[in-house]
């Protein structure tokens, strides 16, 4: 085999099982929407709020913090993405110079995170 | 038939019988785990917990699963039909999928000249036996890419309720998780640079003088907080929040829709457990000097369930942290102690 089939080859199974989850999430979702009664009302169709009459749709504005947090994970994952390649190489390959080199980009991470929270945007009001 | 397209036979007839082995397996373990986490939780507590189906309450998880399956399914008007069906397949699908690259014992040499090396990469004239579904270079990435899809089932489940308390618990729990996900790389970092490898095979076979939680022990302690918050475990389980949010993201779900919520969570209690166990815990290897190495996946098996015991201790000791402590534990505890640990790390590999 070539290299890159090989490569492709070590992949395969991933792909079946792939297919057997899905096939048992599936599965489950059908049985259980076959099997038991079903006698609806209008009072158990309605979404729950401790008994009261929901007075509006539940899709409405949330707190902006959230949308905060997510632009901040983007942000920082990608920077935890670089170091995976970096700490596979370091040991056998790279040395000092890897070293030094994150080291840099680490402190940069450190500096953005400092003013990320002396910002506030790290605080929940 | 030619060479190749035997061996690309072989290869999915493998995979098919690893792949039931392990829903087979992780969904016996999660039944349990419902089990164990009800008795000694009414241990903790003084009671005796369920003890009525079978002897010792041995049965219990079978009749919870009839039950769940046979209730009546209510489901909230308003929803999004397609996203409401999705969001619970796809959780117990994802935390299934995850478990594909975890090795539970070293790859063993059938016929061939081989042996069982701690790596045996070379198995000339035999078949290599490897203990996970699918042996990649790059295990690890495989699995933090996998589990992360656990946060669309959370949310897409929250927001297609279209219930308040479903879409607070959602909301929560996926800023909860994201945040909490930068901790678990940054945590996993440290076992990497000491073992110079993303196979999580290789990684075990360099804990073989000594295990990487010895080398890492913040690492460990991060990894298993931030583990802790990946699961929605307490103190950490602001998402369901039973006294203030009912039931969070998954209050409108009924029967065996909850069922697979709830099977996701556990099943991703045991794959963080055997996660830690394989970076930090040295996997399928012996826990005593004298005690036989070739037992592997018993050794594997009784790490992971000392560290759920400890996970569901943790549950039934501590109380529940308040939600802006718990965003704040995660940027600015877990996070600067991550990349402190990352560095003084390197220093030491790259030195050395």
């Amino acid at each position: 085999m070539l290299d890159w089939t090989r490569m492709l080859f070590a992949y395969l199974p991933l792909l079946v099982f792939l297919a057997m989850v899905v096939a048992f999430g599936g599965a489950m979702t059908v049985v259980t929407t076959l099997l038991g009664p079903r006698r609806p009302t209008r009072a158990k169709g309605l979404p729950y709020e401790c008994g009261i009459i929901p007075a509006e749709t539940a899709r409405r504005r949330f707190s902006v913090s959230f949308y905060l947090t997510a632009m901040l994970f983007i942000v920082f994952d990608v920077e935890a993405i670089f170091l995976y390649p970096w700490a596979v190489l370091v040991r056998h390959t790279l040395h000092i110079f890897g070293l030094v080199e994150m080291a840099i980009f680490i402190a940069l991470l450190g500096v953005a995170l400092l003013y990320v929270w002396r910002k506030g945007a790290l605080e929940w009001n | 038939m030619s060479p190749a397209a035997t061996s690309v036979l072989l290869a999915v007839v493998v995979a098919l019988v690893k792949g039931i082995l392990i829903i087979f397996v992780l969904a016996t373990t999660f039944a349990y785990l419902t089990l164990a986490e009800r008795k000694i939780s009414a241990r903790i507590q003084l009671r005796f917990g369920p003890n009525r189906v079978g002897p010792f309450g041995f049965l219990q998880p079978a009749a919870d699963a009839v039950k769940l399956f046979l209730k009546e399914k209510a489901a909230p008007e308003g929803r999004d039909h397609f996203l409401y069906l999705l969001a619970p397949a796809l959780a117990a699908a994802a935390a299934l999928f995850a478990f594909a690259t975890i090795p539970v014992n070293q790859t063993i040499c059938i016929g061939g000249t081989g042996g069982a090396g701690p790596l045996s990469a070379s198995c000339p004239g035999g078949y290599p036996l490897h203990w996970d579904l699918a042996h990649l270079n790059v295990g690890l990435l495989f699995i933090l890419a996998v589990t992360s899809l656990g946060v669309y089932a959370i949310f897409l489940g929250g927001w297609a309720s279209n219930s308040k308390y479903s879409l607070l618990g959602a909301l929560r729990s996926s800023a909860q998780l994201i945040s909490y996900e930068m901790a678990v790389s940054f945590a996993l970092v440290g076992p990497i640079l000491l073992a110079g490898s993303l196979n999580l095979e290789a990684i075990v076979g360099q804990q073989h003088s000594l295990w990487f939680v010895f080398l890492q022990p913040l690492g460990f302690l991060l990894y298993f907080t931030a583990g802790l918050a990946e699961t929605n475990r307490l103190p950490f389980d602001l998402p369901e929040a039973e006294a203030e949010l009912v039931a969070g993201y998954h209050t409108e779900y009924a029967g065996m829709r909850f069922g697979l919520f709830f099977m996701a969570e556990y099943i991703n209690m045991i794959t963080v457990s055997s996660i830690a166990t394989v970076m930090f815990l040295g996997g399928w290897m012996a826990p005593l000097w004298f005690l036989p190495n070739w037992l592997g996946p018993l050794w594997f098996g009784a790490k992971v369930g000392l560290l759920l015991f400890i996970m569901i201790w943790v549950r039934w000791t501590f109380p529940r942290l308040r939600y802006d402590r718990l965003m704040q534990f995660g940027w600015k505890v877990l996070l600067p102690l991550g990349l402190a640990n990352i560095l003084v790390t390197a220093v030491f590999v790259a030195v050395r």
